[in-house]
């Protein structure tokens, strides 16, 4: 058994209790046996390791709901371990799982693997997704109670939109039986087919296939009727343009169970920064125009929008260094998660304390977990930061197999010094 | 010497960049010294002796990932004109590029030691991609649907030789603007030179928010080219007609082709433009495409030569200084 740890001298944030100040936390047996806001821990006895924060904040781990790696399937662009190590190196300590694998999660068999093998790596929490539909292709509804008996947290058909409305109502329905969260990506197929771009006037000069932002729109209004036809708990995956936001922000009003995530790539990037064909800031949704990515912004900081993801997608450079319509889109995330998302902190857009709700108790609170906040009893799934740190993102240093962040050579601040999981250490700076 | 050729040589300028990649990269007085230059070429490319040892010792190769008889003749036309050696690389008929990446490709070409790299690609930005990979000048010969900068140097050539000026030239660029390459180079280059442009389609064909590129839009043909001074015509890829970007080959052409009724509309001077191939009956009528105090297309395609050499002796020029 580890040692009990004592941190002192931090700067709490903990949105589960709203608490945003000085104080001291142990650590014992893997879980928050004492929080003391505004004061300290009294005398402490000579087997407590004591680590000094020294003013830096001391937060629950991150929880990040979208999350590939290429395990199984493609393990030259990710393995389950590699990303272990990103999501340590970024404070992230629990990471739920695409299905979109090869093969697909989408029988408890599959969520079994994944348990074990993470189980045996030890670093942070990784809860599979399941698929909805089987071979998540939008057909035939995937073993629902049998994954959900396996440990899968929610289902989804990843970045794939089930098109056939009856398909999407019947997963709902049958969802709803089980209590199981369906997550769903709001992209007309129609539209968005063949598209590499968000259509108007740079997509049109760039001379690249695009898609209406409203195709976003289109398909989570047929989302928000199903949702009330059904009743199913509903995880809108990334809402990125302005009209969409309109679609959830009525949804919510008429008190639907509808929690929105969006991505840190949509609040940090907007389509001039694809440039001359940065093939890194391609991403499925693609970039948006500035004006919704400031509502993203805004409705992040309203709690419109509920949770922040980093949509971590390794893709190797033989798949990013290609002609723009032909690169794979995705970046990856669980490193610069953090950083990125205290930019709108340092900029004094958004409180420090709302920003991290999106990412610790939020996602908790949906998933149901008893991580992501800062209580006794509480799994020990800390990280430490230093906000003010400047920090220079390489790509190259990145612990992720793949290297395609559309942050490199971005200056950030905010240095993960330490996370812990379970009370362990799994990434000290 | 071929005469004139001294005087050509003398309207030669440093060119500041390797490449030629988009029209945007040009400005105003690069795109008149090239139009000079190239200008003195059409009267060299009439003599009988038309070789010139400008080149000699440089390799062109060309690169078509997308076939295009005539581009790649123009540009093979060009570098041999000029005394380069001309090597014509079609990686769809070769071993090149069987699974292997445009960057793999670009590589093992740049090894062979060419100077100048001719590259069309039916993705946008495959030029731009390819030209950070390697040592040699690349020329954008046509990439996707974003540029195809020669073409729009050589349609400012033609318009120029035929009215004496570009700046307050009123050219309406008719058709399928959306998937045109030649449009979008076109609309920077003219406008640099101070034309005022217009696109006429249908809204299949116009691309989104294409009003905030500072041209004007019509949608009705003979509203679009009233008054106007050259109408450019592009081409519509058949497959395009059949219900999906237009409704029918016939309803295409009664609304956006070409003939006399609605050039009729156009200033009494009206010249007609296309970059070929036509498709005569569905984009512009025989009767105007062939009728020679009208039509400049024949002029383009002599043009295409000429432009070409300006740009290929500008940037070997430039190579020579490295």
């Amino acid at each position: 058994m580890t040692r009990p740890t004592a941190f002192i001298n931090a700067r709490l944030v903990d949105p589960a209790s709203g608490w945003d100040g000085p104080g001291a936390l142990m650590v014992r047996d893997g879980r928050i046996a004492e929080v003391v806001r505004g004061g300290d821990l009294g005398a402490l006895s000579a087997d407590i390791e004591v680590v000094d924060a020294r003013g830096a904040m001391l937060a629950p781990g991150l929880i990040d709901l979208k999350v590939r790696t290429g395990e199984p399937g493609a393990e030259t662009k990710e393995t389950l371990k590699s990303a272990g190590l990103a999501a340590a190196a970024g404070g992230v300590t629990s990471i739920v799982l695409q299905p979109d694998t090869n093969p697909v999660i989408d029988e408890a068999s599959v969520v079994d693997f994944i348990l074990r093998r993470t189980r045996d790596i030890e670093l942070v929490h990784v809860y599979p997704a399941g698929a909805a539909t089987k071979g998540a292709k939008g057909e035939r509804m995937a073993e629902i109670g049998l994954m959900r008996e396996a440990g899968c947290v929610f289902v989804t058909d990843a970045d794939r939109p089930i098109v056939n409305s009856k398909v999407l109502q019947r997963v709902l329905a049958y969802a709803k039986s089980f209590d199981t969260l369906v997550a769903h990506r709001p992209a007309d197929p129609w539209l968005s087919a063949g598209a590499a771009a968000t259509a108007g006037e740079l997509a049109g000069r760039l001379g690249l296939p695009s898609v209406p932002a409203i195709a976003e729109q289109i398909m989570l209004e047929r989302d928000m009727a199903l949702v009330e036809l059904t009743g199913a708990r509903f995880l809108v995956d990334q809402v990125t343009t302005a009209a969409a936001l309109e679609t959830l922000a009525r949804a919510k009003a008429k008190g639907l169970p509808v929690t929105a995530t969006t991505s840190i790539n949509h609040l940090s990037f907007n389509e001039i920064d694809i440039g001359d064909y940065r093939t890194f800031l391609k991403f499925d949704p693609p970039v948006r125009d500035e004006d919704d990515r400031q509502a993203v912004i805004e409705a992040l900081a309203s709690g419109l929008i509920d949770i922040v993801v980093s949509a971590h997608c390794p893709a190797p450079a033989e798949d990013k260094r290609l002609p723009y319509d032909e690169a794979a889109p995705g970046a990856v995330g669980l490193e610069t998660l953090l950083p990125a998302l205290l930019a709108f902190h340092h900029d004094g857009r958004i409180p420090l304390i709302d920003l991290m709700r999106a990412v610790t108790v939020n996602p908790a609170d949906l998933l149901g977990l008893a991580a992501g906040r800062l209580a006794k009893g509480a799994p020990a799934d800390l990280v430490l930061c230093d906000l003010n740190a400047p920090i220079l993102i390489d790509a190259a240093k990145l612990r992720s197999k793949s290297k395609n962040s559309p942050f490199d050579g971005r200056r950030l601040q905010g240095e993960v010094k330490m996370t812990l999981v379970d009370g362990r250490v799994v990434y000290r700076a | 010497m071929p005469p004139g050729l001294n005087e050509v040589l003398g309207r030669t300028f440093p060119f500041p960049r390797r490449h030629f990649l988009s029209v945007l990269d040009l400005n105003p007085v690069e795109v008149a010294g090239l139009l000079d230059l190239a200008d003195g070429f059409v009267s060299l490319n009439r003599q009988t002796s038309k070789k010139l040892d400008l080149l000699k010792g440089r390799t062109l190769m060309n690169l078509f990932f997308e076939n295009s008889t005539r581009t790649q003749s123009s540009f093979e036309l060009a570098g041999k004109r000029l005394g380069a050696d001309v090597v014509n690389m079609s990686p769809r008929s070769s071993s090149i590029s069987k699974g292997e990446t445009l960057i793999d490709t670009a590589v093992t070409l740049n090894a062979m030691q060419p100077d100048l790299l001719v590259v069309r690609h039916a993705s946008s930005g495959a030029a731009s991609l390819l030209s950070q990979k390697v040592t040699c000048s690349v020329i954008n010969a046509g990439d996707g649907q974003h540029e195809h900068p020669t073409q729009a140097l050589l349609d400012a050539l033609s318009m120029r030789r035929a009215f004496g000026r570009i700046a307050g030239l009123k050219v309406a660029i008719c058709g399928d603007v959306l998937h045109s390459r030649v449009a979008r180079s076109n609309v920077g280059l003219l406008q640099m030179m101070g034309a005022q442009v217009r696109l006429v389609g249908p809204p299949t064909l116009i691309p989104t928010q294409a009003d905030r590129w500072g041209v004007e839009i019509f949608h009705d043909m003979r509203k679009g080219i009233e008054g106007c001074d050259v109408v450019m015509m592009l081409r519509l890829q058949l497959e395009r007609m059949d219900g999906v970007m237009a409704p029918s080959q016939r309803e295409y052409f009664r609304f956006f082709g070409l003939d006399r009724e609605k050039l009729a509309h156009a200033a009494p001077h009206v010249r007609v433009m296309h970059p070929g191939p036509m498709n005569r009956g569905v984009e512009i009528d025989s009767d105007v495409a062939d009728d020679l105090s009208v039509s400049l297309i024949q002029d383009q395609v002599e043009m295409g030569v000429a432009a070409r050499m300006a740009v290929l002796l500008v940037l070997a020029a430039r190579l020579e200084n490295d």
